[in-house]
């Protein structure tokens, strides 16, 4: 569960790009027992989520544990061609960090 | 001191690992993860700890959600506002454990238009807030959970 989380969707339209992502992720929010111990199975969720395109940020998100499994954003920006590519970068609860792109098309 | 301890003992039964991860790394110039207005448990103090105030209804702010929700683990809500110079839209859901949902950032040149999916534990009333021009504006709407999405 390194990289290759998100699969994005970007599309050029006209002068904006509309953007869907979805992150691949179970978003654990520390609320749930684990049914065999009966112990609360601990949080881990992704935190931060971070768009840019062309070294600008077109999208952020600070995200709490009621985000759902897998969680999907979709927004619209202003700019962006087909070809161009989106840099994506997440931090989850842990720590961990990533970065990853997708082309618009 | 004591409050010190307390949320560093906090910290450690919630993830352990965040305290390591936070001095490791360097944060990314953004609005930081605000930890105080994410863990509180009721929805005023979370919207004053995240946006430093109390938002006042707007008919410029659309908040998209069903009515019923069949899985509150998965609830569609979309956020729209037809407010200039929007900073940030935030959603809460009141009787979650936690009320507050997310934060976005929306920088210039970005719609004031942003849909997502998030849980709900039981019926509760959903609030977008939007911050405006320094300002914030929300829209409300109740939302009925059959089964719930938090605990099991």
């Amino acid at each position: 569960m390194a990289k290759g989380i998100l699969k994005v969707k970007a599309k050029a339209s006209g002068d904006k790009t509309k953007v869907k992502l979805m992150a691949k992720h179970i978003m654990e929010s520390g609320q749930r027992k684990d049914k065999k111990t009966g112990e609360l199975i601990p949080a881990m969720f992704l935190q931060e989520l971070k768009v840019m395109h062309a070294g600008k940020e077109v999208f952020a998100a600070n995200l709490g544990t009621a985000v759902s499994k897998n969680p999907y954003f979709a927004f619209n920006f202003s700019g962006g061609a087909k070809g161009d590519e989106l840099t994506m970068t997440w931090v989850e609860s842990t720590g961990k960090t990533a970065t990853e792109t997708a082309k618009i098309k | 001191m004591s409050m010190n301890r307390r949320s560093v003992v906090k910290a450690i039964a919630t993830g352990g690992a965040l305290i390591g991860a936070s001095v490791l790394m360097p944060r990314i110039a953004m609005a930081a993860w605000s930890s105080k207005a994410f863990k509180a448990e009721d929805q005023a103090t979370a919207m004053s700890e995240l946006l430093g105030g109390t938002p006042s209804e707007s008919a410029e702010v659309t908040l998209k959600a069903p009515d019923i929700a069949e899985n509150g683990a998965v609830v569609p809500v979309t956020v729209r506002s037809t407010l200039a110079n929007v900073e940030s839209m935030s959603i809460f859901v009141k009787d979650n454990p936690t009320p507050l949902v997310a934060e976005f950032m929306i920088p210039a040149g970005t719609e004031a238009n942003v849909s997502t999916r998030l849980r709900m534990g039981k019926t509760s009333t959903v609030t977008a807030v939007v911050k405006a021009d320094g300002k914030l504006y929300s829209a409300s709407k109740e939302v009925k959970v059959t089964i719930g999405g938090c605990g099991g």
